[in-house]
């Protein structure tokens, strides 16, 4: 490990890679801090330049800074005007915003980044010692397991998208593999579901689909619905931050929360389909609990717990959703599963393989990562107060932009005017599943993941000449049965819980 | 019928043709080296088909009820009118226009005239604003995008050749 260690400091303290990072950091917080462009788009509006750079090292850099950035500017929005830019940083904004309007900006901004620093730092280390183990497990799969391995992501994927939406989130999944089968398949070289169409021929670009799902919805429901934009009004007040220091009593006491919520947002960002958004709602929830009597009365009306549980949890849990990604190339969030299409861009397949063939990379990103909490809390946040400015542009202004990044975001990757029209009819498509309740994330992540995992299923059907390898392999039977209990379970719960709730009103 | 039911049958519908050409169509072309393999191109999708017109169904017939109440969403589509729907759909029509145009007419020209009229379509009035920032702003981004990543978007109009 410690050589590894050393492959990756070497790889990304050139200068190059250091002003990746500082630069990811730098674009993801001023992003970060707009409504409706959050870290997925933002990456996936990064991903051309990324390609353009062509070192992949380099490129992840820049992409884990934006990654970072994105989330730090999530929670100043979320802290200063109440207006979180992510859904990770929702829970911030219960505590982050009361300080704000208390005055107390500047000390709820210092809170938020050294949670994060500290969550994101645990994270790293936690990482260092747990990629390695999980890879060489991962060592041992076959296409099989590989196969049962993604099923069961995806299962997981669909199970936490909460009680009564489970079975809209498999459709979404297996409309997002569905859309992976349409092109030329990497097996057989035979176009397949184009309609005829020459610009289906290569399949849909992931960049398109993820700028149609997440940045065009996003922008729509700011146009309908002008009050998700509102920054004006009381908000402009919160914009003066003033006092960025905080007491040694105040340090004191976050210190024990930051030490929990970084190990338990790691581990729940490990687990996919969970991610940062469960992770800070869950360490929120958990540190209310074990508060005492007088700090729970605090909590919601700007308590320093309140504020650093969920900052530390969702960048502890941003490093854990690595884990997965690294070691089984198994994205378990949105954001997780565009760094992967990035990956398979810049012609790095992640997963076990990656720590023993690209160890540079594997490494670099995880030294960079740590470099990239470094910057946040040294550089940015000294910068906050001149950043937050970007708020108090008009959103008459701020949404034409938004649109064209995304509209140049689809067109830079493909080189192609037809693909802003794809990009215009998904996204329309996209916003009416929103307003329908449909989960879009499981979408993305089916559809990258599509063509890996058909390409494991026919492997593995090839090898044992059928299906033969489900029940023959006992691995790949677990991991199977595993993912169907992880659909069915929930919803048969709430089924009975729902039957024993209308008993109980009928006596 | 609610909207998340009508999504559920049009998704229905969609998996029946989709499994219909994975079933019946597909394997017609397939070359007949391939035809003994235990794998078709055809597999894959078949089991998708089936799989996704099932859950569409489980959708469609209400089998999975929530178990409470729906939560408050922050957009109610059934009073879509109460918001600023006009503004959306020509904001997305301006969108396709750029598609279009963003060819023909080169960068500079259609990505300035997306700017300004997407501020005015949006109730922007200060044109003494919006004409230099969309300027500036399509000028810089022209100037990253051809000169610091390389990526060749044609500038001018097609007739001034470039």
């Amino acid at each position: 490990m410690l050589e590894g260690l050393m492959i990756g400091l070497s790889t990304a303290f050139s200068v190059t890679n250091v002003l990746m990072v500082i630069g990811g950091c730098l674009i993801g917080t001023f992003v970060g801090m707009l409504p409706g462009l959050g870290p997925m788009s933002i990456i996936a509006i990064m991903i051309p330049v990324a390609i353009t750079i062509g070192d992949p090292s380099a490129a992840l850099i820049l992409l884990a800074g934006v990654y970072y950035g994105a989330i730090f500017g999530g929670s100043t929005s979320s802290i200063l005007i109440n207006a979180p830019g992510v859904a990770g940083t929702v829970a911030s904004s219960f505590d982050g915003y009361p300080m704000a309007r208390a005055g107390k900006a500047g000390k709820a901004l210092t809170i938020a980044a050294i949670a994060s620093f500290a969550g994101g730092t645990v994270g790293v280390v936690l990482l260092m010692i747990f990629a390695p183990m999980l890879s060489s497990v991962a060592l041992l799969f076959h296409s099989a397991e590989y196969f049962a391995l993604m099923v069961v992501g995806l299962s997981a994927i669909a199970a936490f998208a909460g009680t009564g939406n489970v079975a809209k989130a498999v459709l979404m999944t297996l409309l997002g593999l569905i859309m992976a089968t349409v092109g030329e398949g990497a097996l057989y070289n035979l176009p397949r579901f184009t309609m005829g169409l020459m610009d289906l021929q290569s399949g849909f670009s992931f960049i398109t689909l993820a700028m149609a799902m997440f940045a065009l919805p996003e922008a729509m429901y700011l146009v309908l619905n002008p009050a998700r934009s509102e920054t004006g009004g009381e908000g402009g007040k919160q914009g003066e931050i003033k006092d960025l220091r905080i007491s040694r009593a105040e340090a004191r006491s976050i210190a024990p929360v930051i030490g929990r919520q970084s190990i338990q947002g790691f581990f729940i960002g490990v687990l996919p389909g969970a991610g940062a958004t469960i992770a800070s709602f869950l360490g929120y929830a958990v540190e209310r609990n074990i508060a005492t009597h007088e700090e729970q009365q605090e909590f919601g009306k700007g308590s320093i717990k309140g504020l650093a549980a969920p900052e530390t949890a969702n960048n502890a849990a941003c490093t854990g959703s690595f884990v997965p990604l690294l070691t089984l190339g198994i994205p378990g969030s949105g954001t997780t599963a565009i760094l992967l299409g990035a990956l398979i861009a810049l012609n790095v397949t992640p997963g076990p393989r990656l720590m023993v063939d690209d160890p540079q990379i594997f490494w670099a990103v995880i030294v960079s990562m740590y470099i990239g909490n470094l910057v946040l809390l040294v550089l940015n946040l000294p910068l906050i107060p001149y950043i937050a400015k970007i708020l108090a542009v008009p959103r008459t202004f701020l949404i034409p932009f938004i649109l064209f990044f995304t509209l140049m975001g689809a067109y830079i990757g493909q080189n192609n005017a037809t693909e802003l029209l794809i990009l215009v009819g998904l996204g329309l498509i996209a916003t009416i599943l929103r307003f329908a309740d449909y989960p879009l994330a499981p979408l993305l992540i089916g559809f990258i993941l599509g063509s890996m995992l058909e390409d494991n299923f026919s492997r593995a059907m090839q090898l044992y000449n059928g299906l033969g390898f489900i029940l023959e392999r006992p691995m790949t039977l677990g991991l199977l049965v595993l993912a169907a209990l992880l659909v069915v379970v929930p919803s048969y719960r709430a089924r009975r819980a729902r039957l024993r709730a209308e008993g109980v009103a009928d006596d | 019928m609610a909207l998340d039911r009508w999504v559920a049958l049009v998704i229905l519908l969609i998996c029946l043709v989709y499994g219909y050409t994975a079933f019946f169509t597909m394997d017609a072309s397939l070359p007949p080296f391939m035809q003994r393999n235990p794998v078709w191109p055809s597999t894959f999708p078949k089991l998708l088909a089936v799989l996704g017109a099932v859950t569409a169904l489980v959708i469609l017939l209400g089998l999975e009820k929530p178990a409470s109440e729906p939560k408050a969403q922050d957009i109610n589509y059934r009073r879509l009118h109460d918001y600023n729907l006009g503004q959306a759909l020509s904001l997305l029509a301006l969108m396709a226009a750029y598609a279009f145009l963003l060819r023909p007419a080169g960068f500079l020209i259609s990505t300035t005239g997306f700017l300004i009229l997407g501020s005015l379509i949006l109730g922007e009035r200060r044109f003494h604003l919006m004409i230099p920032i969309a300027l500036v702003a399509t000028g810089c981004i022209w100037y990253l995008v051809q000169e610091v990543l390389g990526i060749f978007l044609r500038p001018w109009p097609f007739f001034l050749g470039v």
